[in-house]
């Protein structure tokens, strides 16, 4: 594809970021992406805000961060939902020829937010909501169904959390770097069976910003860039009734698309880091199997052996993940800007060997949609 | 330009109403995905992505790209939600032209929809301002476009019987409109004689609160000309949301509109957007922004918007008709309205506008309108733009 990431700029992820606006974090975010490509505000022809009415509480959430991210003479768009699908559509206006430079942001503040409610409201309003189901519960579900269905166990969840916590330490925007252990993991505080404290993500506030730029615009400036190969997206069914929950269907077939535009075959070979929407440990092993970086019911076994560790054959969140700072509607867009730092080598403490890479984001409850990108550090 | 020419090749809207308690959300965008599809002659597997919008606060539903997934026939498809307030749908039809112009998709359906009646409009809108600055001094929609026509009134000496005269060209077009929720002839005198809502803006100054649908089809060159023999072909876009603030609007004149039309006709080649242009379909949310934004557009000079309605021109059979369908003032389902005007400026080019059809229409423009005074504007032409 003749589109390439030139720029990132994430703000540090923290608990509560309360003396900061929307448009404190988008200004800090936006200039950071600037900054790294090397650019002024007056490069940028075209900006995607991604945001969501229901996390801020704010009607046309959009509005709170037009001014700090730089629309105001500009053509401008918003998406609502996760990061990565905010990219997707500035890619589409790189791809178009109606634009050179489209720059992404995507924001979140979980403590202003009240997560049970917002995602309750996710549910059917007749046949589901008054059941009092939220975000936690509908995944407590889906995480019986996949370790029923594979064999996976609570140990080889819990190992998803002590990985990434640790992977966390070496990453200066996260906010929970830790060393746990399984027993920590599998003793701390039971949310919604199976899921313990620890194996559920944070509340987090966050503001990430990237630079997407068609091929010919790259040839021009300094910055390093990181190709585009593949982007893909896909929704399954609404109802949870209507899908098999232990399986991530609409992710293969996300993943098989992008793979197929990037020319990948065999991608647990040609992959070498990814950056997953681990919002519980159970998705990170049934993402990764959605991604085909395992067979389906082996990722627990792999892990086990520490294929996905920082120093393993194929890296599985060097960040931290979603576990350790998750800024919901950004947390998608922070996994690409991972990404591109890895290929970039300027990871800093968490830098694996990598050439490609994939990232990944999540809209809806359950993984109902999933958007992959896949990027590579050659064109 | 694009790369690649992107067309619209069917629309769909459902009969819109003040209220549908007959159908669900879902239900609703499923009326109008089905009459776009049959329009197209496509079916659902015809189509490559869903691109679908509303405003969260209205029916009080997270994800709705999500839940509407049995309504819009996104299973197993690419699905991403759009949202911007006022202008969502016209939001929603830029980005389906973008969608297709990249090359990642080659059919897209696009769908806007609000059910309005399940939700306290003014309430949630007020919730889109600042809560420091903006929210506490003006409520929902109504107070902003008061103040927009007040400022306009005292720069320009326009009177309220200006701004009746366009509610009453609007309502009469609606007649012409079997899809549109207000279809009933009102005199200059009913209009000035109606409530006062918001000085000088009276009752039927002011659009409807609406249940509704919208969807469009927009397909890619090669596809475009096998599906329809009149496609509507997008020569461009343009948009400028330029305030997040209520206070640094220049009340008075719309300059995102000022601005998003002199990018979109450059754009375009319209030199003369007057002469140029056969039609338009405005979110014209009330009366007198149908003078002030003729002005912005560069249609008319500045102050010579009321004088250029007075004189007919604007009227179905005049020089430049406007909101031939009866606009946002006879309806305002508020996610599907900017798409509907997109849908209707299609028609007109397509030559299936029925008895609101303008003659020979070359081309059309269609606006969003919303936020904090911001605009969206596409260009839609008959014959194909150059690449």
């Amino acid at each position: 594809m003749e589109a390439a990431i030139i720029g990132v700029g994430m703000t540090t992820i923290e608990k509560s970021k309360v003396g900061e606006t929307y448009a404190d974090l988008a200004w800090e975010a936006v200039n950071k992406a600037l900054n790294d490509a090397g650019l002024g505000i007056d490069d940028i022809d075209n900006v995607i805000t991604t945001s969501s009415d229901f996390w801020d509480g704010r009607t046309i959430s959009c509005m709170a961060v037009g001014d700090a991210s730089g629309v105001r003479y500009k053509n401008c768009s918003a998406v609502e939902g996760d990061g990565t699908f905010g990219a997707a559509y500035a890619l589409a206006r790189s791809l178009s020829g109606d634009y050179k430079t489209t720059l992404v942001t995507a924001h979140s503040k979980g403590s202003e937010s009240i997560s049970s409610i917002i995602t309750n409201a996710a549910f059917d309003p007749i046949y589901e909501r008054g059941l009092g189901m939220d975000m936690i519960s509908a995944c407590a579900m889906q995480a019986r169904a996949y370790m029923h269905a594979t064999g996976t166990t609570p140990e080889q969840l819990a190992l998803v959390s002590c990985k990434n916590h640790k992977n966390a330490k070496d990453n200066p925007y996260a906010q929970l770097p830790m060393d746990i252990t399984v027993k920590d993991v599998l003793s701390s505080e039971m949310i919604a069976d199976p899921l313990h404290k620890l194996d559920c993500s944070p509340v987090s506030d966050g503001c990430c910003a990237i630079i997407i730029a068609n091929a010919d615009f790259v040839k021009k400036i300094k910055a390093k860039p990181v190709w585009i190969k593949g982007v893909a997206f896909c929704s399954d069914a609404y109802f949870m009734g209507d899908r098999d929950l232990s399986k991530a269907k609409a992710l293969e077939e996300a993943a098989k698309k992008a793979y197929s535009m990037a020319g990948i075959t065999n991608p647990q070979n040609e992959i070498n880091v990814a950056e997953i929407y681990d919002a519980f440990t159970y998705q990170e092993l049934m993402w990764i199997e959605g991604l085909g970086l395992a067979e389906y019911g082996k990722a627990g076994l792999m892990l086990e052996k520490g294929i996905f560790n920082r120093d393993g054959k194929l890296p599985v969140n060097p960040s931290g993940g979603l576990l350790s700072g998750h800024p919901v509607i950004a947390a998608g867009l922070y996994r690409i800007a991972e990404v591109v730092l890895q290929l970039r080598g300027e990871a800093g403490g968490r830098q694996v060997n990598a050439k490609r890479g994939v990232a990944h984001g999540v809209n809806g409850l359950c993984g109902q949609s999933h958007c992959v990108w896949v990027l590579d550090k050659e064109k | 330009m694009g790369k690649r020419r992107v067309a619209i090749v069917g629309t769909g809207q459902t009969h819109h109403r003040s209220h549908r308690p007959d159908v669900n959300g879902r239900e609703l965008i499923h009326e109008a995905v089905t009459r776009a599809l049959e329009d197209a002659d496509l079916s659902i597997k015809n189509i490559d992505a869903v691109i679908i919008g509303n405003m969260d606060h209205f029916e009080g539903i997270n994800y709705v790209d999500c839940w509407s997934i049995d309504g819009s026939g996104g299973y197993h498809k690419p699905v991403i939600k759009l949202t911007t307030g006022g202008t969502t749908g016209s939001t929603l039809a830029i980005g389906g032209y973008h969608f297709v112009a990249s090359g990642m998709f080659d059919k897209v359906l696009i769908i806007g929809w609000e059910k309005n009646s399940e939700s306290d409009t003014t309430g949630a809108i007020t919730t889109a301002f600042d809560p420091v600055w903006d929210r506490l001094v003006f409520a929902g929609a109504i107070s902003g476009l008061a103040v927009e026509a007040q400022s306009y009134m005292a720069k320009y000496g326009a009177t309220d019987r200006d701004g009746a005269r366009v509610s009453v060209r609007d309502r009469k077009h609606a007649c012409n409109n079997p899809y549109a929720q207000l279809r009933k002839e009102v005199t200059l005198e009913e209009v000035l004689a109606s409530p006062m809502l918001a000085d000088p803006i009276h009752l039927l100054d002011v659009c409807p609160r609406t249940d509704g649908a919208c969807a469009v089809i927009m397909a890619s060159e090669d596809y475009a000309e096998k599906i329809t023999s009149t496609p509507d072909w997008i020569w461009a876009t343009a948009n400028r949301h330029k305030y997040t603030y209520l206070g640094d609007v220049n009340w008075g004149e719309l300059d995102s509109m000022a601005e998003a039309s002199k990018d979109l006709f450059k754009k375009c080649g319209i030199t003369e957007p007057r002469k140029q242009i056969d039609v338009i379909e405005m979110y014209q949310p009330y009366s007198f922004a149908g003078i002030i934004w003729i002005e912005d557009m560069g249609i008319v000079p500045r102050g010579k918007g009321a004088e250029y309605i007075w004189s007919g021109a604007t009227d179905m059979g005049g020089e430049l008709p406007i909101n031939p369908s009866g606009g946002v003032i006879a309806c305002n389902p508020i996610g599907a309205t900017g798409l509907i005007r997109c849908a209707e400026a299609a028609l007109q080019v397509m030559g299936k506008a029925e008895a609101r059809q303008v003659p020979d229409v070359n081309f059309a423009v269609s606006t969003g309108f919303g936020g904090c005074m911001w605009t969206d504007m596409l260009l839609h032409g008959k014959k194909k733009p150059n690449l």
